[in-house]
Order: structure tokens, then sequence, then C-alpha cells
């Protein structure tokens, strides 16, 4: 069965796809070693502890100090997961994982839970909406994130059996399970869910049910959409956005600022191959608030609504 | 093993400041002054007690040695190339291109580095991590790091230090170089350290401050700390005079990352030699 011939009406957070994927990765492999900092519970790693108290650490609320020590770990041989949530994961240590692991290109995993606005709730300063980007600009780096709990189960397993820095970003809230349990994903290998000619959409993360809900909307219409999970936005998949280069007219979906996210990295390519207009749906380079997570979506265009309309308006083009 | 005598770690510590002006020298970039006030205890380590190979620098049950303050990777080369991790020659290639020894040290580049540094206050939490293993791993050897005075200032050595304490890292060696001087003056007036030994162990730590000029009082501190298993990590302040052994450097805050000149450089070589007397 076609995903778009789905009811995508299970739902579970990502976050819960590592909690369980790692207890499963710890036990095949003893180097495996998860680095909590005091939100354990929340980044859904108590499993971890209770199962595998010898590969797990504590530090506290201490992000940095983590950093450096999954750094020392991976000299020796563990593949530490530093689990944290986005904000913390990728700004409060960012100089550490410039430093300790991605200038020795060491194999340290940086998982985080609360990517985007899903920390919705608990307001502006929880909600991580540039840590993708930032990631991005460091060399050695991987950047990663997941639509459903499937596949990023898979994600996690990829990340944990390559070597070198992956940043692994997860949502806070459940968000629709998307894929089929057995379906194979591999980072740096964008997923077409939907094969079309009149425009592309290209999306990842929590968007990808939105992106897939506008595709189904747009296909009723009688518009024929490619539609791409780009799950890995380093290294991005060049010939997926090729793919979408030949039809010329490409949408963006993040939960992220639209400014160096996927977005960006998609312009990048386009740019350089001179062909092609693309539209680029996410944050509006503001700060959220306290709201209801679709609110805070809603407020910044990342709806199914919008898509289908900015679809309509680039076929005008 | 017979072990190396202070008498003749006494000679190896002018070799060693002379080896990393020479290259510091030679480069006419660098940081002299902080590598100069560690040469002492960087000797007795690197000749007395690091049980390293240089055939075999990733020997998995090495020592490990992480360079905190990694600005002062000049007296660390010196050790790495009179100890033959690389051919001594290499230190004529000091901050080049293509050199094992860049600016800071790069375990990439350079045989004998245990992990790369240079941005400071981050080496000890990598130092807690090869401990974890070690402990976790049930491996003999024990990590030994060298912290600066300014770069305890620096919140993440504190995170560190809890989490040394926590897990009963009796297999870390931390040592402080305490020249008192950073590059906007002494420490007392850029952010006093105030008094280092006692905040060190009160963090848990078990503690020692020494005259970090003194090699009799350096090896014997080694001596002690590293039999006492009892689940603390070992702290070992060294009281220290930047750009020590030569005359015009010492106690200089412009020294920190300078180059000596022609005239300077002979001055320094000869200044360096006669110490011994």
């Amino acid at each position: 069965m076609s995903i778009l011939e789905k009811d995508l009406v299970v739902k579970k957070a990502t976050r819960e796809a590592f909690g369980d994927e790692i207890v499963k990765l710890g036990k095949e492999n003893k180097n495996i070693y998860v680095i909590d900092v005091d939100i354990a519970k929340s980044c859904k790693t108590t499993k971890f502890i209770k199962e595998l108290p010898n590969q797990h650490i504590n530090v506290g609320i201490a992000e940095q100090n983590a950093a450096g020590l999954a750094a020392g770990l991976a000299t020796t041989g563990k593949i530490p997961f530093v689990s944290t949530y986005a904000v913390f994961g990728s700004l409060r240590m960012a100089e550490q994982i410039r430093q300790e692991i991605c200038y020795p290109n060491l194999n340290v995993k940086i998982a985080c839970s609360h990517g985007g606005l899903t920390p919705a709730n608990d307001g502006g300063s929880h909600q991580a909406i540039e840590d993708m980007g930032v990631l991005r600009t460091f060399p050695n780096m991987t950047v990663v994130m997941g639509a459903d709990y499937y596949s990023t189960r898979k994600l996690v397993e990829q990340a944990a059996n390559m070597y070198g820095p992956v940043y692994l970003r997860f949502t806070r809230d459940a968000v629709p399970i998307i894929y089929d349990e057995h379906e194979e994903f591999i980072i740096g290998k964008a997923k077409k869910i939907n094969d079309g000619e009149d425009i592309a959409i290209i999306a990842n993360g929590d968007t990808v049910c939105l992106a897939i809900e506008a595709t189904k909307q747009l296909e009723a219409k009688g518009v024929s959409v490619k539609l791409f999970d780009m799950h890995t936005i380093k290294p991005l998949d060049r010939e997926a956005v090729m793919e979408c280069i030949k039809i010329g007219k490409i949408i963006t979906v993040e939960d992220h600022n639209i400014l160096n996210g996927l977005g960006s990295a998609v312009c990048e390519v386009v740019a350089e191959e001179g062909k092609g207009i693309v539209r680029r749906i996410g944050v509006q380079d503001q700060f959220g608030q306290s709201a209801p997570y679709q609110k805070l979506l809603a407020l910044n265009g990342i709806t199914v609504e919008n898509i289908v309309q900015t679809a309509f308006g680039l076929l005008q083009k | 093993m017979r072990k190396t005598s202070v008498e003749e770690l006494k000679q190896l510590a002018i070799q060693m400041r002379q080896t990393a002006l020479t290259m510091i020298y030679k480069a006419q970039s660098g940081h002299p002054g902080g590598s100069l006030s560690a040469a002492d205890l960087m000797t007795a380590l690197y000749f007395r007690e690091l049980n390293v190979d240089p055939n075999n620098p990733t020997w998995e049950d090495r020592d490990r040695f992480v360079l905190s303050k990694g600005h002062a990777c000049p007296i660390q080369y010196a050790a790495l190339a009179l100890r033959g991790f690389v051919p001594y020659e290499t230190i004529y290639t000091l901050r080049e291109y293509g050199s094992p020894f860049q600016g800071h040290p790069d375990m990439k580049k350079c045989p004998g580095i245990d992990i790369s540094t240079g941005s400071l206050g981050q080496g000890l939490s990598c130092a807690v991590g090869m401990a974890i293993a070690g402990k976790r791993d049930q491996k003999d050897y024990r990590v030994f790091c060298l912290l600066g005075d300014g770069e305890c200032q620096e919140g993440q050595i504190w995170e560190a230090v809890q989490t040394a304490v926590k897990y009963q890292l009796d297999n870390l060696f931390i040592f402080v170089d305490y020249n008192n001087l950073q590059i906007d003056g002494f420490c007392d007036e850029v952010m006093p350290l105030l008094d280092l030994e006692k905040k060190f162990e009160a963090f848990g730590c078990e503690t020692r401050y020494i005259n970090g000029h003194s090699m009799e009082e350096i090896v014997e501190t080694l001596d002690e700390i590293t039999v006492n298993k009892n689940g603390k990590p070992k702290c070992v302040i060294l009281e220290t005079v930047k750009g020590k052994g030569v005359s015009y450097m010492e106690n200089v805050a412009e020294w920190h990352g300078i180059a000596p000149n022609d005239e300077e450089y002979e001055r320094a070589m000869e200044e360096i030699a006669r110490g011994l007397q």
C-alpha cells in the first residue's frame, strides 16, 4: 500500500524511537555508551540505564563536559551517544562538538530530543530552531532527523554503525507513524514517498506528515507531486535534489528556521545548477513562545494549507 | 624497569627547554612562556612516569596524556621528538603546512597526541572520558592531564572535576601549571584564582601543592600519588614561573605567545644550559 493511501492515525514521538533503539544497540554492542545530562527520563534513556548501567554515565547539568567526556570515551573505541535537548545539544555544547568531536573526527553521536517547535509549551527558550543549521557547518558532521518512529529507529541504528560524528534530532511530541516497521533507511539517501512531475516537495522530520497530506490534496486536484523525505540534511542527497530540479518547482518544508536548514541546503544545489525555483516553508526567522504545537506551526505557515497554496502559486510561475 | 633518576631528569629538562625554544625560534611563532613553566613536570612525565611506546603510539594499554593547555604544545612536541615518537628534525617544522606539529595539538596529525586540544577548558573532560573507559574496561592505564592556571577560570574544568570525583577516578592525575600569568597579565588581576589547592580539594580531589621547578619534589610527588588507589582523583598544583629558565622571559606576560629573535634566542639557549649549575 502506498503511504498516500494510509491513514496516518497512530502516533508516537521519535524520542521514543531513540529510547527503544539504543537499548537494542547497547545490548548488541558493549561499546555503545549513553551520556545523560539529568534529563534521562525526558530523553527516554531510563530503560538503557536500567538494563545497561555499565554503559551509562550521567554528568548532571553539564552539557559541555558531556561532549568532551564523550570525545575522551571515543578515543578508546567507545561509541558514545550524548543525550539531551536539541537547544543544548547544538548550542550549549557547540564549541566542544567542534573542537573535540568534529575537528579530530571522533565517533560521537549527539542524540537530541525536543527538536524544532515540538517542545511547544516550554516556550521559545526550549524550541530548537537553528540547531541543524549550526551543526551542518561543522566539517565531518552528519545531520539527521527522521520523520517518524520507525524511520528514526533505523536512522539511529545507521548512525551507530557508521564511523564519525552524527547529530540526530527527535520530536518531543508524538508524530504520525508513516512507514512500515521493515522499511529500510540509509543516512544520506532521501526516501521517495511519491513520484510526480508537476511539482516537487522536499520535507523532513515532523513536517513530512504535513507534506504527505498536502500531496494527497494536490494529487486529488490533479497535481502530480514528487515528494521526498530528506531525513539527512548533511550530506544532502544531491541526486534527489537533481530529480526535483528537473521539475524546476520545489517546495521545502521543515520545522527549523528557513535560514541554514533543509531549505537553504536545497537552495544551494538549485543555485549551483542555475535552474529551478524554491519556496521555503519553515520557521520564519523568529523565536517561538508557549503555545500548542499546531498553533506554533501555523504562526510560521508550516501547514498543509500553506503547502498546497504555495504549490498552486508556484504552478502559476 | 629502571626509573630515570632525578639528576638525569634535570639534564633532560635542559634539552626539553632548548628543544621547545628552538622550535619556536625556527617557526618565529608559538608560546614559550607556558612551555617553559611546564618543562620540568613534562620531563618527569615523559622520561620517568608515562607508560608509553614511541613505536606503538596508539597501544591500547598505554597511559594517556592530555595537554589541556594546548598552546604549551612545544614542550610536549619536544618530549615526543626526544622520545622518538617523531624524527627529531620534526622540531624544525612547527606550525608549517603539513607538519605533525600544528599550532595546537592535533591527534590526527601527530603520533603520541591522545586528543586534540587548543580551546581552553576542554581537555579535562576528555581525560575524564578516557579514565572512565579505563575503569569500565578494567584496564590498568592511567590518564594524566595538564591544565593551565588561567584555564581554571573556565567553568567546564569544574564540571569535569565533579565527574572525576563522582566516578572515583583514581586513575586520573590532574596537574595545574600555576605560573600566575595569563595573556592580559597576572591571574590575580585578570581573574583571581584564589586557593586552587583548596578548590580542588573541596571538589573532592586528593591534592598537593609543590614547587613545580624542583625535580626532587615532582618525582617524590609522582611516586606518592600514583600508588594511592583510594578512589579519589589526584590533583597537583605546581607553583611555577612563566618563562622559567630564560631570565628576560621569566614572569613577563608578553612572552606568552611571541618568538625570540636571533640575539634573544642565543642568550636563551645559553641561559638554559647554564641553569643546571
